[in-house]
């Protein structure tokens, strides 16, 4: 199994568009699409999946045992979230704040916390007209937790054997990106040439930098404008894999539900030399691990590319 | 009884800061003596909630009013369960706002508030 990340940092900047084509472009890697944008997953409007399965993901939150409370306030301190308050002689709790961390319940003296499920999200699994194993997390109106929502979807995605596996990351660099991310053997980053996007891309460079997970850049948009895009790839030592040009004819076609590659087909292509160049990139990564850990191979490659 | 002003300052000239939960100090004034301190807010940089944190922080010190401008729903709940009666004001120095409040010219705060929850990324 190989799974590649799809992140930006900026918004907009095409992770769908790209993510999707890539997994259109290599049906013999048998792929698996993960939408990990829980909080507005969208790629299911490109790949046309028939879910059939849903399960609900929660987390665990205090419940207090109001006979057995000293007010003593312990779990006030440990929780990082301010998540619970001891406030008119009696324990607070904030459910909406709450992470499921546990600490509280670990450390009441009197065993007066009792830790109880709360839904924050489901997870919809199924498989698209062009066979892609497909899955989303969908986070519930009004949560503010997407990080356990996006674990699921990874564990119940698990392990494939064989497959390509292609996480469609949130925008951002806080933690449902560096979820999303955590665990991946690539991480492509679909920039765009403007300030925004450049100030963006080095955020994002930093996070897998210290995630230590080999990078490439895919410049969106390209044409638009700002410069400085190949110094700061450079900096990092990553490479620009690809160049997709700002194109009026690509806009509309995505704006009617159709996929870059469908809509143009000559770009298929140019997404398998991208996927051919990121898995050389992994092999190469392994082989370099594998010398100091000596694990199994566990390589894919494309066919008429092996 | 004592009285809590949102403000930025350690100053009891300073203004009124209009977010309860994100001001740099808690001026606490008591209605006997006319006496003030300034607390420093331990919810000032919380990343996330600094409503309960902050009406944690007023339980602890014994105060039983605050003033501020706005307040977000889970302030208002942990305050409601703290018996703090929240306040609303505009613009003034502190000292006025509490004087103010004294005199029965301030509004409390029925429910509502700012915020609904946090933002993406928490």
């Amino acid at each position: 199994m190989t799974t590649i990340a799809v992140a930006s940092g900026k918004g907009g900047t095409g992770k769908t568009t790209i993510a999707t084509s890539l997994v259109l472009s290599a049906p013999e890697l048998r792929p698996v699409f993960l939408d990990c944008d829980v909080e507005a997953p969208n790629a299911h409007l490109y790949l046309h999946p028939h879910f059939d399965k849903k399960f609900v993901v929660a987390i665990p939150v205090p419940q207090i045992d109001e006979s057995a409370c000293s007010s003593c306030g312990l779990c006030t301190q440990v929780c990082q979230y301010n998540a619970i308050a001891v406030l008119g002689g009696k324990v607070q709790v904030f459910p909406e704040l709450c992470h499921g961390c546990g600490s509280c319940a670990r450390q009441c003296p009197e065993g007066a916390i009792q830790e109880v499920d709360q839904p924050v999200g489901c997870v919809q699994t199924g498989t698209s007209p062009n066979g892609q194993r497909f899955g989303r997390g969908l986070l519930d109106i009004g949560q503010a937790m997407p990080v356990p929502v996006i674990r699921a979807l990874k564990r119940w995605q698990g392990e494939s054997s064989g497959r390509l596996v292609v996480r469609d990351s949130p925008p951002g660099t806080a933690c449902p990106m560096v979820e999303t991310l955590r665990g991946a053997d690539y991480v492509l980053l679909v920039t765009e040439p403007t300030p925004f996007g450049l100030h963006d891309l080095k955020l994002a460079l930093e996070v897998t930098r210290m995630l230590g997970l080999p990078a490439g850049v895919l410049v969106n948009r390209s044409g638009a404008g700002n410069p400085g895009m190949e110094e700061v790839c450079q900096e990092y030592g990553v490479p620009v894999l690809m160049r997709v040009p700002l194109r009026r004819e690509f806009g509309e076609a995505l704006a009617r539900g159709l996929p870059l590659v469908e809509a143009f087909p000559e770009f298929r292509l140019r997404f398998r030399e991208l996927l051919a160049s990121i898995l050389h990139q992994i092999k190469l990564e392994r082989r370099a691990s594998r010398s100091l850990e000596g694990s199994e191979p566990h390589d894919i490659g494309l066919d008429g590319d092996r | 009884m004592k009285v809590a002003v949102t403000v930025n300052e350690p100053d009891s000239l300073a203004w009124l800061e209009r977010r309860f939960a994100r001001c740099a100090y808690y001026l606490i004034f008591d209605s006997l003596t006319k006496a003030w301190r300034a607390e420093a807010n331990p919810a000032v940089e919380a990343s996330s909630g600094a409503g309960t944190r902050a009406a944690q922080f007023l339980a602890d010190h014994g105060v039983e009013a605050v003033i501020s401008g706005e307040y977000g729903p889970k302030a208002l709940r942990a305050l409601n369960a703290a018996e703090i009666k929240p306040y609303s004001a505009s613009a003034a120095p502190a000292e006025k706002l509490f004087e103010d409040l004294l005199a029965g010219e301030l509004q409390e705060v029925e429910s509502g508030g700012a915020a609904r929850s946090s933002g993406r990324g928490a």
